[in-house]
């Protein structure tokens, strides 16, 4: 059997080789190859992208699990699926059918309104949302070997994805200008392990690879969120509810590798259709919030 | 040597940072490389891991995988590490393109899912002369299904041969750059400057 330090490192390993890559949200094969095609290098099964379940409500569980095999039949590149936080046995269920990544989401109901899962006890790893630095090393405490921002999922606009990346980078900053001294007060106030403070303090980034989610819908929004620092991106809804996803696909995916070549960003940008249309986040009530939800 | 040029990572996607981050430890500088412009520069290359498709995808509207290749053949130094071995292979299983200038056969995913990913042990050829980490990270690992008879075999997980070199080439199914050593990378700088 692995012992915990290698499992661990083997799950950080994962999330290392997906950084650069898009990592796409489907809703059925034929999807699933597209983004493929285009360059994904993952995709994240789903029973509906957040678009959807915002407008159809009700209580969004796990996929079909016929759907999420159907997708890993089709594609080579790793397949994600999303847990409701603190769903252990969907968690499980997800795990022996060797998805390769879960997502313990607040795109689906939560299960548990103060506990999410103890990660350490999979060997499967598992990616987690956060606002803020706090809860990035809340999730990575519980065993998360990825950290998303949150951003606000289905929505297209990007302004609380900025807000999250914004958040935790100065988080990250405002550690390395701590005394020693102040660190434990620090853990207290933001809500963190203790150790865990110490070792972004000392190293000057969080333990496990950092990416962005929520609202990305243009190559212009992808290089925005890795300017900020994220080390690539999940994109949802803004792919498959553009009136033309597969460029759109193609073209964030190229965005995500030349973010900091303006030239290459222009030509990219170009003959995309339409993105989808979007919410204002803004005028979302505090219940009408993906990100809200966690802990 | 190559520690004494320029040395680039191909920095598309995947785990170009750990492989920098190698360099770094060993007082070596290194240059990311996106672009055919940026190719040009580099006296020896770095095939990272990652998603050798989405790689391709990346490559493809720039025609950099052809420059790649041609650099090789022109004698180019190359590290290539699990995604970077698959572009470099003969035959791909399942089919996508690749070089051609290694000559192996490769499968993807070769070992099953990520729950199957593991650290293991390595088997050494006694003739190998480096000072290399004795187990090796596999994530999602592929598998050289044939190795061609000019190719020498380094070491082995179990019966598969895991670490090959042909002329300037070095290629690991592992993940060196995820290990706590920093022996390939040295192995690397030092000798693959000339042909075996």
């Amino acid at each position: 059997m692995k012992n915990n330090e290698e499992k661990y490192r083997v799950k950080v390993g994962l999330a290392e080789m997906l950084k650069g890559g898009v990592i796409m949200d489907v809703t059925n094969a034929d999807q699933a190859k597209i983004a493929e095609d285009a360059g994904a290098v993952a995709v994240m099964a789903l029973e509906r992208v957040p678009a959807d379940i915002r407008v159809e409500g009700g209580v969004a569980r796990m996929a079909g699990l016929e759907k999420i095999q159907e997708i890993q039949k089709t594609v080579q590149i790793p397949v994600m699926a999303k847990c409701r936080i603190g769903h252990i046995a969907e968690a499980r269920i997800l795990q022996a059918l060797e998805v390769d990544f879960i997502d313990e989401s607040e795109v689906l109901t939560p299960a548990d309104d103060e506990n999410h899962v103890n990660k350490h006890l999979f060997d499967v790893p598992f990616v987690c949302g956060c606002r803020n630095l706090g809860e990035a090393l809340r999730r990575i405490g519980e065993g998360a070997a990825l950290i998303r921002t949150k951003g606000e999922a289905g929505s297209g606009d990007i302004v609380e994805g900025v807000r999250h990346m914004r958040a935790v980078q100065r988080g990250i900053r405002t550690l390395g200008i701590l005394d020693q001294h102040e660190l434990m007060a620090h853990a207290k106030e933001i809500q963190a392990p203790f150790e865990l403070i110490c070792w972004v303090a000392e190293h000057g980034r969080l333990p496990v690879p950092n990416f962005a989610a929520g609202g990305i819908a243009t190559p212009a929004d992808a290089a925005l969120v890795m300017e900020l620092g994220a080390e690539t991106v999940f994109v949802g809804s803004g792919i498959f509810k553009a009136t033309d996803p597969e460029p759109r696909a193609k073209a964030i995916v190229q965005a995500v590798t030349h973010w900091q070549d303006p030239g290459k960003l222009l030509e990219i940008s170009k003959g995309l259709g339409e993105a989808m249309s979007g919410l204002d986040s803004g005028k979302l009530t505090t219940e009408e919030m993906l990100s809200r939800r966690g802990w | 040597m190559v520690g004494s040029g320029v040395i680039g990572v191909l920095a598309l996607q995947g785990a170009f940072e750990a492989h920098r981050e190698v360099f770094r430890r060993l007082g070596v500088a290194s240059v990311p490389i996106r672009t055919p412009q940026e190719l040009e520069a580099v006296d020896a290359l770095v095939l990272p891991g990652g998603e050798s498709s989405a790689m391709l995808r990346l490559m493809e509207p720039q025609g950099l995988l052809d420059r790649i290749g041609k650099k090789i053949q022109g004698g180019l130094p190359v590290l290539a590490t699990c995604a970077g071995v698959i572009l470099l292979a003969v035959e791909v299983t399942p089919h996508q393109k690749s070089l051609g200038v290694l000559d192996v056969d490769i499968q993807r995913n070769a070992y099953g899912r990520q729950v199957f990913s593991s650290i293991e042990p390595l088997i050494f050829n006694p003739a190998f002369d480096g000072t290399v980490t004795t187990k090796g990270v596999f994530i999602r690992a592929p598998r050289l299904t044939r190795v061609g008879e000019g190719v020498e075999i380094l070491a082995w997980r179990k019966e598969d041969p895991v670490l090959v070199r042909a002329s300037g080439i070095l290629a690991a199914t592992f993940h060196p750059e995820l290990g706590q050593g920093s022996g390939l990378h040295e192995f690397f700088l030092k000798h693959m400057d000339r042909p075996v």
